[in-house]
């Protein structure tokens, strides 16, 4: 290069510490780094630019900008428009919020819900945040959760009694998403220990229980807890529809866990088993204080990509009746005062998931750097 | 089977002649690895703070020997009483041997989510119940023993090869072992964090601590050992003090051993 003729000359061991090229850093390095590299990587840009201009400013103009928040109908909602049908009609979603949280639970008793829901919050935030002051006194109450949030949802002692079929929408996705979340993951790691347990007739079972919940469809067990299980219980025993789906789902998505967490157990090095064996720790605490702790975290991408699974996998209730929220967008979408507004209610419950589910994987992500005590970058 | 001293206290008590003074035995041991026959007609008798050097060639199964000791393996024939316990199934007598008996990796087996003190308080506080304050403090005396106090709050993975090591032999004095095993403990590490760990060794064969140490660091064997024995295809082919053994070795074996490794 022609610059290094005129640079500064200096003694050896007396280089001094210079700043780098103007080009590497601050905003234009980045621009330059990131898209403007290379021919391709500029048409690239360009490409992506052009995209994201014809497909945002519309996007912003049906869903804000022109979309109406105040109608009685599909046709008001049209003639207040320039052009009908130019933008989104969300007054019939506004019309039926209500319906959409709380499924056909009684009105006058949808105070239950929202106190479970504050309920809930409390619950979950000593699990997922470990500063919080006093943590392990919180897990008592943690414990007692899915009992109070029993009571309250279902009634009973003291409560007006609530039939499970009345509950729906995003309610019904929640309790089925934070049930099946809460109970798969012990039961999976417990039957990813019987899977790599010494113990032959534990580990026959195990794997004769995974391969078998794993080799039928969610939905095929789903109308076995419908229909079927009738069958198998002594007559004369009503058993809640509700309550059986929970387990379905819960055992389904056991099964994905405990071979997420199967994974993980086979990246731990023998050693570590060895050691923790040399310190004369017994089975149970080698498998709580050493083992699990890095297998779960090696774990957390799968059992994560589980969770999410399972909490879109709600939505297959549908087919045996129950009102998910897609159950009553359909619903709602057979009203003839309405019918025709399939975007937006399509789209009301996609954005829903979509926060569910970003949220998770965000946590996911939070947590792997958070455990992360090695020397290397993530 | 003798009753010994069983009392964590009453460590090396006193200089009494008798069944107490041997702390390991072996006799007529046999391993297989399915059919493959590691370890034949194995015998030896460690004293109380006797410090003894295994080598051999690799594949002689001087590692499986010791790990035949905390019954890391298990040993097919024959009989192993270690401070008076005999290893059977039984899983509570191992458990107990375990925790007398401490033992150096040569890959370090460091628990990486813990840091190097709580490394070294696990065992102690959920083997030997001991309060959490207790742990902590006696961890730390250990780490100022291998001179890396300082390190006692980071992870494994922040430490170099010979800082691990040392963390490890810290991690298994916290027990308070009677007897320590070390198999390799200096194999894995470069060159000049060699050095670091053998002194920490020394300095631990100095104490009176009974040691069985798989190496092939001769420096060390003739500095502190007061045996070394000499393996080959799963047999002990001979025992000897250091001195004769390097000066005098018996077998042609040995001869041929010694030759390759301290001629490189």
């Amino acid at each position: 290069m022609t610059e290094s003729a005129t640079a500064p000359r200096y003694a050896p061991g007396t280089h001094p510490d210079l700043p780098p090229p103007r080009r590497t850093t601050g905003v234009a390095g980045w621009m330059y780094k990131n898209l403007f590299s290379s021919p391709l990587n500029i048409a690239l840009t360009v490409i992506g630019a052009f995209v994201l201009y014809s497909i945002v400013p519309p996007m912003l103009e049906w869903a804000f900008l022109k979309s109406i928040w105040t109608a009685e109908s599909r046709v008001e909602c049209w003639d207040k428009m320039e052009v009908p049908e130019e933008a989104a009609c969300w007054a019939f979603i506004k019309g039926r919020l209500n319906i959409f949280i709380y499924g056909f639970y009684p009105e006058a008793e949808r105070w239950r819900v929202n106190v479970s829901f504050v309920l809930l919050i409390f619950a979950v935030l000593p699990v997922l945040y470990d500063r919080l002051p006093q943590r392990k006194r919180w897990f008592w109450y943690v414990a007692a959760f899915p009992f109070l949030a029993g009571w309250l949802l279902v009634g009973g002692f003291g409560l007006t009694p609530v039939d499970t079929d009345q509950f729906g929408g995003f309610m019904l996705t929640l309790i089925i998403g934070v049930t099946g979340i809460s109970f798969s993951l012990p039961i999976g790691i417990a039957l990813a220990l019987g899977r790599t347990s010494d113990l032959p007739a534990l580990r026959i079972l195990c794997v004769l229980f995974i391969e078998f919940i794993r080799g039928v469809p969610l939905i095929a067990l789903l109308f076995v807890a419908s229909t079927m299980l009738n069958y198998f219980l002594p007559p004369g025993t009503t058993f809640d529809l509700l309550m059986r789906v929970l387990i379905m789902v819960t055992l389904f998505s056991a099964a994905y866990i405990a071979e997420v967490v199967r994974g993980g157990l086979q990246g731990i090095p023998k050693g570590q088993v060895e050691a923790a064996d040399s310190l004369g720790l017994p089975y149970w605490k080698a498998q709580r204080l050493i083992v699990l702790p890095q297998a779960l975290k090696i774990s957390i991408p799968g059992i994560v990509n589980t969770f999410i699974g399972l909490y879109k996998d709600t939505t297959l209730v549908l087919i045996i009746g129950m009102l998910d929220p897609l159950g009553i967008g359909n619903a709602s979408l057979a009203d003839a005062v309405w019918a025709g507004l399939a975007r937006e209610v399509y789209l009301f419950i996609a954005v829903f998931f979509f926060l569910c589910c970003f949220g998770m994987s965000r946590y996911s992500l939070y947590l792997e750097r958070k455990l992360h005590t090695g020397h290397e970058e993530i | 089977m003798a009753t010994v001293d069983r009392t964590v206290g009453g460590r090396r008590p006193g200089s009494t002649m008798g069944a107490s003074e041997i702390s390991i035995s072996i006799h007529g041991m046999h391993k297989w690895f399915g059919q493959f026959h590691v370890l034949k007609d194995v015998n030896l008798e460690v004293k109380r703070g006797e410090r003894i050097v295994i080598c051999g060639p690799s594949g002689s199964g001087k590692s499986t020997l010791i790990r035949c000791i905390n019954r890391l393996e298990e040993h097919q024939q024959g009989s192993i009483v270690v401070d008076g316990t005999k290893l059977t199934n039984d899983l509570k007598n191992i458990e107990i041997i375990r925790s007398e008996v401490g033992m150096v990796f040569q890959h370090f087996n460091l628990f990486p989510h813990l840091t190097a003190l709580e490394n070294c308080t696990l065992a102690p506080i959920w083997v030997r119940k001991m309060p959490k304050a207790e742990a902590e403090e006696a961890a730390m005396r250990y780490l100022e023993r291998v001179r890396i106090p300082e390190q006692a709050g980071k992870y494994p993975g922040q430490l170099s090869g010979g800082q691990q090591q040392r963390v490890a032999i810290a991690r298994s004095l916290c027990m308070n072992p009677r007897i320590m095993l070390f198999d390799e403990p200096t194999s894995a590490l470069d060159p000049e964090m060699i050095k670091e760990v053998l002194e920490v060794m020394v300095e631990l064969a100095e104490s009176g601590m009974t040691m069985l140490v798989v190496t092939h660091e001769m420096g060390f064997a003739t500095a502190v050992s007061d045996r070394v024995i000499f393996m080959d295809a799963g047999e002990i082919i001979e025992e000897n003090s250091p001195e004769e053994f390097f000066k005098n070795p018996r077998h042609e074996r040995t001869k041929l051993f010694l030759s390759q490794i301290l001629s490189h």
